[in-house]
């Protein structure tokens, strides 16, 4: 097969940090190169210089064998290359039909536009791939997981001879992968190449055909994915191998009042109907599809969300409903789905982080702040979570994605929480962070606090939880208990 | 009992549905209630006032307005905002008189072009700023706006011009027709013409849509190939020029030439943009909506000089409709981005 497309001798440097040295790789034309390597070791950036969005200090592109330079963002679109951006790059204030015509309509260069001709156009592409989008709907209107088929949609529009997908499933549902796993073939059998960026090691395997691993901005290793086995991926990719075994913290001996309690909550529109318990060291999963209900019933226990029914006991406490500071004086602990966006402030400092959610514990009587005590509170944090930085007082966005997970999780460890929910801790955390946040986890339930996660990583599930709760349409839906927790009858009972 | 409630409910959701398909995109329905129900309460309150004259009284203060409000609106679409404009717009009305006095000569349209391209050279300093340098829009603006005005008193003038060249000024005098007793001007043409340009241009041309692009999202735009920074200049330029040609509409409807007006009413025009729909979060907006924010504003102002209440209390009363449109606005685009429904209806679930 020709080569589509060469990157050779990439580098990026900013401010002073290496963020890629000499990076070459290429992929050909009906192949899929699955871009693995933890967060922070260049795949974004890597596929924003491809793309045109950031420039390269070294090193060029070529296309079909044509040395290309460094393109420019319209450059690279001419030259068929698109890119799914992780963050899907969508125009919430456009309609589904207009987002997903978008760039090619700028490529075709037209002045006037006719609304008809983005129609045809989307519906040309959502017909291809057998997708069911309204097209006349707004995307902020429509749900995560269709924004990303939206995102797919767009790359799409075009003719397409390289494809970037940075972490395209993300927001995905089984079904839904599936379905995309199907439009890939189809491409591949079309000459495209494809360039896929994943976490999930299993996805990675099922979908490509090559294998280029990334290690803090070099080329680590290449090859074809019959090289390599789930372990010697994620030992090339760390520099070593994790342990995602089944490992449960100890629960404790005596019987003490749960932790959490929910009893009948509902809330319009939302959920119904949905209690369970969590024991004082105890961890608790609870899993769901995707729109199941899961974040909503996480948000409404933690206050963020008003219930309309309904009544939650915390450590034996009845918890007042319907605002944020009222859980987090009940002592519940929440680290929100989007870290990025809602868990930390990513200008400010590590210490103001960390200390954020604690501040009547470092502030003096008055409410003065006693920057002491933060300074203490923080530096245990640090330790503790093995936050990899050589002065607190740095950004947060100084820290890499598995290091910005750890400050909002040392955050909420800061209040000594009776129940600390989390929301998909380990979404877009690379391997080895994940172990390291798990076993924090485990560290934090042995304490006796009692733990809520939200999460549909099986791996993830089996690996740290007591129990796992099962959530569809709004309504609980059954669970599974200590020995019985599978990876199989967890992916069985989903799937359902 | 059960049917009735049963039927009740059908009824309700079919206002609904009704709602929500003529809501207009940007609200602009509930727009037009609310000033109608601003009109019902005039009717109830002072039934006099309701008279063609009054009409006539809106539309006439509305023009000046919505000249400029047009141009504002393409930049708080981009996600900008933008309060030089109305230092654009006097500078260019009373720069042409000048220059026409000085030189002795007199015309009727190309005052208006030279007023349009002066307020474009204007524009060109926002272009600059909010482009190049990407400096914060209001920031950039509020810096122009006072240079603008500082090179309007100092090196052109500040004194009041009380008479307009002849030609020009009997477009001030001409009607195309009279309400009542307020004629309606002949300027309404050509201002209702550019509205809808104006209107046109963000519907169907690739530069319009990239306008809500770039307010949607200005990153993303930049990744689909979208040259953000040439848009922009675009949109400063336009909204430059058209400033120049609402400071032209002003000076000629008002018959003579002062530095010292306009510069004050921006809240006035930028509320009429976001009243009529546009969020300062960019992305939302249409010129239809604009209009009605215009109607909306100039009819709280002639109600109130009709109901007798002194002109200081026009300030405080469209400060209050300003904020409580904008808290409407977002009220409602909060609740819209909600509406994921979890859980069946009741009634499909019984």
């Amino acid at each position: 097969m020709p080569l589509a497309l060469q990157a050779k001798g990439v580098t990026k440097t900013y401010g002073g940090v290496k963020a890629l040295t000499e990076v070459d790789i290429d992929v050909r034309a009906g192949e899929v190169l699955c871009l693995a390597g933890a967060n922070g070791s260049g795949k974004s950036t890597l596929i924003k210089i491809i793309s045109g969005v950031e420039t390269a200090d070294a090193g060029h592109i070529e296309m079909d064998g044509v040395d290309v330079g460094r393109p420019s963002v319209t450059d690279s679109i001419d030259l068929g290359i698109q890119v799914i951006y992780q963050d899907m790059s969508l125009f919430p204030n456009l309609t589904v039909a207009e987002n997903i015509a978008m760039s090619a309509r700028v490529k075709a260069g037209r002045k006037v536009v006719r609304v008809q001709d983005a129609r045809a156009t989307a519906e040309r592409v959502v017909e291809r791939l057998d997708l069911q989008l309204s097209l006349d709907e707004k995307v902020e209107n429509i749900s995560v997981a269709d924004r990303q088929l939206v995102a797919i949609c767009r790359a799409l529009a075009l003719d397409v001879k390289v494809l970037f997908m940075d972490e395209p499933t993300t927001a995905l549902t089984w079904r839904e992968i599936d379905s995309l796993s199907r439009v890939v073939e189809q491409l591949k059998a079309d000459g495209v190449a494809i360039v896929f960026v994943s976490h999930k090691t299993e996805e990675v395997f099922m979908m490509s055909d090559r294998i280029t691993v990334l290690r803090n901005g070099v080329v680590a290793k290449s090859g074809a994915a019959s090289e390599f086995t789930p372990d010697s991926l994620i030992e090339s990719l760390l520099g070593y191998l994790p342990s995602e075994e089944r490992q449960l913290s100890a629960l404790p001996a005596d019987a003490t009042t749960p932790a959490l309690e929910v009893h009948d909550i509902g809330r319009h529109e939302l959920f119904e109907g949905v209690s369970f318990e969590v024991g004082a060291g105890e961890i608790v999963g609870l899993t769901g599809l995707l729109g199941s209900g899961r974040s909503e019933i996480a948000e409404a226990i933690f206050g963020i969300l008003p219930i309309d029914t309904g009544e939650i006991r915390v450590a034996g406490q009845a918890k007042p409903i319907g605002s944020v500071q009222a859980g987090i004086e009940a002592g519940i602990g929440y680290v929100p789905e989007d870290r990025l966006t809602q868990g930390v402030i990513l200008e400010q400092s590590i210490e103001s982080n960390l200390v954020a959610a604690s501040l009547d514990k470092v502030s003096r009587r008055a409410g003065f702040l006693d920057s002491a005590r933060m300074a203490h509170a923080s530096q245990h944090a640090v330790e503790t979570l093995g936050i990899k930085t050589d002065n607190p007082a740095n950004p947060v966005s100084s820290l890499s994605g598995g290091n910005q997970q750890r400050v909002v999780l040392g955050k909420w460890m800061e209040t000594e929480p009776s129940v600390l929910i989390l929301n998909g801790p380990t979404v877009g955390v690379d391997a080895g962070s994940k172990a390291v946040i798990l076993d924090i986890l485990r560290r934090t339930a042995e304490q006796g606090t009692g733990i809520l996660m939200i999460s549909d990583d099986v791996p993830e599930l089996v690996s740290v939880c007591h129990r796992v709760l099962f959530v569809r349409r709004g309504r609980m839906d059954g669970e599974l208990e200590m020995d019985a927790v599978s990876p199989e009858r967890i992916r069985e009972r989903l799937d359902r | 009992m059960k049917a009735y409630v049963r039927r009740a409910r059908g009824r309700r959701m079919r206002v609904h549905e009704l709602w929500d398909r003529y809501k207009g995109e940007n609200h602009e329905t509930a727009l037009l209630l609310l000033i109608l129900a601003l009109l019902g309460v005039m009717a109830i309150v002072e039934p006099s006032a309701l008279t063609m004259t009054f009409v006539g009284d809106i539309i006439r203060s509305g023009i000046v307005t919505l000249a400029l409000a047009l141009g504002l609106l393409l930049v708080i679409i981009s996600g900008g905002m933008d309060v030089s404009f109305p230092a654009i717009a006097i500078f260019s009305g009373y720069a042409t008189i000048t220059v026409m006095n000085f030189f002795g000569v007199d015309g009727v349209l190309w005052p208006f072009l030279l007023a349009s391209i002066m307020g474009l050279a204007l524009g060109s300093l926002n272009a600059l700023f909010v482009a190049r340098y990407r400096m914060e829009t209001l920031i950039a603006s509020l810096g122009t706006q006072v240079i603008i005005r500082g090179v309007l008193l100092a090196f052109i003038g500040s004194v009041y011009i009380s008479t307009l060249p002849a030609q020009l000024d009997t477009i001030g005098a001409s009607s195309i027709m009279r309400l009542g007793n307020s004629p309606v001007n002949i300027l309404v043409l050509p201002v209702i013409a550019l509205a809808f340009l104006v209107s046109w241009m963000l519907r169907k041309t690739m530069f319009g849509r990239s306008i809500y692009a770039i307010g949607g999202d200005r990153e993303s735009a930049r990744r689909v190939g979208i040259r953000v920074p040439s848009v922009q200049v675009r949109i400063y330029l336009i909204a430059g020029a058209l400033a120049g040609f609402a400071g032209m509409v002003h000076v000629v409807l008002s018959r003579h030439a002062s530095p010292f007006e306009l510069v004050g009413t921006e809240l006035n025009v930028i509320a009429a943009v976001v009243i009529g729909g546009a969020l300062d979060s960019g992305g939302r907006g249409s010129v239809k909506g604009t209009v009605y924010g215009v109607l909306l504003i100039s009819l709280v102002q002639n109600s109130l000089v009709r109901l007798g209440v002194s002109s200081y209390w026009h300030v405080l009363v469209v400060g209050v409709v300003v904020l409580v449109g904008v808290a409407i606005q977002a009220q409602a685009s909060s609740r819209e981005a909600r509406t994921t429904r979890i859980l069946e209806s009741m009634e499909a679930s019984a």
